[in-house]
């Protein structure tokens, strides 16, 4: 046991010499969680309009106010004829066209009425699909309005609307804990990963392995500095998300540090896991930095709603440890929910954690015979 | 002449030797884009709805039965009461519960306004907006048929709005997102290798060896840049080879160009990759500084949410991102079928990255120190 | 004795890492085709010393002729003209033997034909022409120190650094090193060695003493011995390092 504290106390000296890595490993969780907190959104915001409005009426401006006003357009152009707005949308000056017919205005008065056509570039489909979906949601309003005063009628229906945890639908809930789990897991996975290749690669490993510490020693001194070191980083992120970017917090702080530790321990094994694996540093972070990266960030649902996707793939997300952090993370800080309900969560990442334990054992073992 | 072919060969041989590597270079990226793809969808369908109908008139049905025949809301067992519905939002089990109450269909026949409310789990902002969007279309569609059903009144339509989707009208995010993810994948395996190739030189000792010897360091620089510019056009291929075979993106501009400024593009983002490894003493340091670099340019570069949805320091940023401007490069030739006319904003930014990037990667790279 | 029969010229060498002074005013002249040691403690500053005669360091002050070029404003002159063996072993490990012996051949601008006949010559002197196609990071350390000297002064340098050529390796091995090294000189080759090993120094034609980077000695073996009225180098050494 002394023999174990002191390799420990090795490691965590050999970690802390190594400043410009310890800064790095401090400073980019927290600049990525601030980068990405603001960046990251679907919400649709001033998006690039051009207006075609070969009527120049009343009504088509109206409708034009109507479009920019709501603060999801932004009129990036007119045009005067049909070919500039061709090359305006070709050459991605503008994300949507609104073209108006000659009568527009007058034609609003006839028996089948008039007609304003969106034209989107959907080689960005999803946006695309939004911004006409909110344009036509906004003509209709106008419409509405427009027929009101003329007849004078009682609304027929009103449909109130409670939203749950996020009365001010704010975007930042979706994308802040996401945001989180992902920083998370690449960093522990690559801290280890790399770190005990590292060993392995210079030839270290032997030494360390003939010595009368036991592998599941070693291995645990290696790890420990970087427990605290990440514990470190997923508390300066949670506080970033609930001071920075006011994520409500409703939950017990125990609770979440313990679902945080877990999320943490889970991610290091991955990162032991994938030393057993990988002969040398260069696939240890092939591994931890490209295999992770983007499965991570499209499969645990914090861009990409899980429940859009295709069954399959769905299936695919369960394998997805970050899904699981999320999951329990929104549960408790949103919430305010207790172990009571978050034990699936809980009970999933510690299966994943002792996966990964056993894996890395095995290998390790079939390694050393 | 001679000496960049003899460093070439070196590199060369080693690339493949390197089997582990070689092997994740090709599989990797394949079975991503395979995958990934997939996840990119932002259309909502099938959102969870309960319904608790305490009027349970005929007007009441109606509206339940649209809201069951539309795709967007998939119906959940009607809960016992409210309380039971709202903790089924709390479990997540459901994403909606409309609630209709006793005297709905009265007020619809008095002519007074009737009332419908619906409570929405609102982590989600943007599926909790749209449901809400959606679900007032339904309802008042149904009121309006129900009023020329029971009254015989027909509402007059004023404005009516079509809209067209251009270079991609079935709407298929598919196509957009191949192209993104490509550029992702291409990049990290370029830049990644380059800057783990000269860093493992240093560690390994052998850099001194080629610093002693007259070599020019621009040889040098080339033979470590040409080989995984080489390799980063390969994958470049492949994606575009099973973009078309798998996903049937289809390819309207040059692929001429897309080759042409892609070279450029690899140039750059390599010679990114080999200055940041100037400033790296080991295989650690770089690999998490390449991957603050890789994540934060992903991320941002509008490949899965907007750029123009991002506040406006973030847009500044991606000036210098080159993410930014190659993934909007491949769409809009792949999808658009733009051309160098169309493109000069986004070809003189990559041109200017690269050239910047090679040029301090140059002056940064010392044989002496 | 005439300035051009020295090969190499330091005078007055500083190099400073901030506030720490690694090399203190370096003066010495290496001759033509003699063993020239240098001989210090770890971090005494021989590696630092040995860095900037090759172009490998920038001096903070001081002249440096390596071969008749100025190692400051000829540094790639320089370069061509000498072989360079470092402390850590330094030939590619996942190349074949035949393939680092080509790389640095090539790079060193001998024509494939010389090539050919040079690593023909060199393995059969080393007796592992059956070795050619193995690759490096195979074979034992001795092995590889011993090819990575040969591989440096394949394309006959007029001056080959040597920075502690043997260190890690066994007594046999180190033996056979230096029978290299003679050849080597034999062959007009100018040698300039690093080593902490006491008893290597008695192998050079002069040899030079470092304390906490400065010259404290500079003469042949035997001189030294007389001078500090000592049996061995090591007495040498330890006289000069631990005066009391």
């Amino acid at each position: 046991m002394k023999q174990l504290w002191s390799f420990i106390r090795k490691e965590s000296r050999h970690i802390l010499r190594d400043k410009r890595t310890l800064a790095v490993l401090f400073v980019m969780p927290l600049a990525q969680i601030l980068i990405f907190g603001y960046v990251i959104s679907t919400e649709i915001k001033d998006a690039r309009i051009g207006v075609l409005d070969n009527a120049g009426d009343y009504s088509s401006r109206q409708v034009i106010d109507r479009l920019v006003s709501s603060g999801y357009f932004m009129v990036q152009d007119y045009y005067s004829n049909s070919r500039q707005m061709e090359n305006a949308l070709r050459r991605g000056d503008i994300q949507m066209a609104v073209v108006f017919s000659p009568d527009f205005g007058s034609d609003m008065e006839r028996p089948d009425g008039t007609s304003v056509q969106f034209i989107a570039d959907a080689s960005d489909a999803n946006t695309a699909r939004m911004l006409v979906n909110y344009a036509e949601g906004i003509v209709a309003g106008y419409e509405l309005q427009s027929t009101e005063v003329l007849n004078q009628q009682n609304t027929p229906l009103i449909v109130e609307a409670r939203m749950f945890y996020n009365p001010s639908l704010r975007g930042v809930l979706m994308s802040v804990p996401g945001i989180m789990a992902m920083i998370l897991i690449l960093v522990s996975a690559m801290m280890t990963s790399i770190s005990i290749t590292r060993e392995k690669e210079y030839g270290s490993m032997e030494v360390l392995l003939i010595s009368p510490l036991q592998p599941w020693q070693i291995i645990l001194g290696k790890v420990a500095p970087y427990v605290i070191l990440s514990l470190v980083n997923a508390i300066t992120i949670l506080a970033v998300g609930i001071f920075v970017f006011h994520v409500p917090m409703s939950g017990s702080y125990l609770l979440l540090t313990f679902v945080s530790l877990l999320y943490i321990l889970l991610s290091l094994s991955l990162g032991i896991f994938i030393s057993t694996v990988a002969p040398n540093q260069m696939v240890a972070m092939f591994i931890s930095l490209f295999a992770l990266m983007l499965p991570t960030i499209l499969l645990s649902g914090f861009i990409y709603p899980i429940e859009n996707m295709p069954v399959w793939l769905q299936w695919f997300s369960y394998i997805m440890p970050p899904r699981y952090y999320i999951s329990a993370l929104k549960d408790v800080m949103f919430k305010g929910a207790g172990l009571l309900v978050v034990w699936k969560e809980v009970l999933v990442m510690t299966g994943f954690l002792v996966a990964f334990l056993l894996l890395s054992i095995r290998n390790f073992k079939v390694r050393l015979e | 002449m001679r000496i960049l072919f003899a460093l070439l060969q070196k590199e060369f041989i080693q690339i493949k030797r390197n089997k582990t590597i070689l092997r994740l270079i090709i599989v990797l990226p394949v079975v991503q884009l395979l995958i990934l793809v997939n996840a990119a969808t932002l259309e909502m369908n099938n959102l969870q709805i309960a319904v608790y109908d305490n009027d349970d008139s005929a007007l009441s049905s109606r509206l339940v039965s649209e809201l069951d025949a539309s795709p967007f809301f998939r119906m959940s067992a009607s809960p016992p009461n409210v309380e039971s519905g709202i903790s089924q939002i709390e479990e997540g089990t459901v994403d909606f519960l409309l609630v209709i109450t006793d005297g709905f269909e009265k007020d619809a026949l008095a002519g007074n306004t009737s009332r419908v409310q619906l409570l929405a789990n609102a982590i989600n902002s943007q599926q909790a907006q749209l449901g809400f969007a959606y679900l007032q279309q339904v309802a008042h569609r149904s009121m309006k048929n129900f009023a020329v059903e029971m009254q015989g009144i027909v509402p007059e339509s004023k404005i009516s709005t079509t809209s067209a989707f251009w270079y991609n009208p079935e709407l298929n995010y598919k196509f957009f997102m191949v192209p993104g993810i490509l550029v992702v994948l291409v990049s990290v395996v370029g830049m990644f290798l380059t800057s783990m190739n000269l860093v493992r030189e240093k560690e390994m000792g052998t850099i001194e060896q080629m610093n002693v010897t007259p070599v020019r360091k621009s040889t040098f620089i080339v033979a470590k840049l040409l080989p995984f510019l080489i390799i980063g056009l390969f994958e470049l291929g492949l994606g575009l080879i099973i973009g078309k075979l798998i996903y049937d993106v289809p390819i309207e501009g040059s692929l001429w160009l897309i080759f042409g400024i892609g070279t450029l593009y690899l140039i750059g983002l390599l010679g990114l990759g080999l200055l940041l490894s100037t400033f790296s003493s080991s295989q650690q340091q770089v690999t998490f500084v390449s991957y603050f670099f890789l994540l934060v340019f992903i991320l941002m570069s509008g490949i899965f949410t907007s750029v123009d949805n991002m506040p406006e320091w973030g847009q500044k940023v991606n000036l210098i991102n080159p993410f930014f401007y190659f993934i909007d490069v491949m769409r809009s030739i792949l999808l658009k079928g733009a051309g160098l006319a169309d493109l000069w904003r986004q070809v003189g930014g990559i041109l200017f990255l690269a050239v910047t990037l090679v040029t301090l990667a140059v002056f940064n790279y010392r044989k002496a120190s | 004795m005439e300035a051009s029969s020295y090969v190499i010229n330091v005078k007055d060498l500083v190099k400073k890492f901030g506030d720490f002074t690694a090399n203190d005013r370096l003066t010495f002249h290496v001759k033509r085709g003699e063993i020239f040691g240098f001989l210090g403690a770890n971090g005494a500053g021989k590696t630092t010393a040995i860095k900037i005669l090759c172009g490998l360091s920038v001096p903070t002050s001081g002249f440096v002729e390596v071969s008749g070029y100025n190692v400051k404003t000829q540094s790639e002159k320089v370069k061509s003209s000498i072989g360079y063996m470092s402390q850590k072993f330094s030939l590619y490990d996942d190349l074949t033997v035949f393939e680092n012996i080509r790389l640095f051949g090539t790079i060193y601008g001998l024509s494939s034909g010389e090539i050919k006949e040079r690593s023909a010559d060199m393995l059969s002197r080393l007796g592992i022409e059956e070795q050619r196609n193995r690759l490096i990071g195979t074979l034992s350390l001795g092995w590889k120190q011993k090819l990575a000297f040969s591989v440096a002064v394949l394309h006959r340098p007029k001056i080959v650094f040597l920075d502690e050529p043997t260190s890690g390796v066994d007594p046999i091995t180190r033996r056979q090193f230096w029978e290299l090294i003679y050849q080597a000189a034999d062959e007009g080759i100018t040698v300039f060695v690093t080593t902490h090993y006491m008893d290597e120094a008695e192998y050079c034609n002069r040899v030079t003493i470092m304390v906490d980077g400065r010259i404290s000695a500079l003469d042949t073996p035997s001189g030294l011995k007389s001078q500090m009225k000592c049996d061995s180098m090591n007495d040498v050494f330890l006289k000069l390092t631990r005066p009391n």
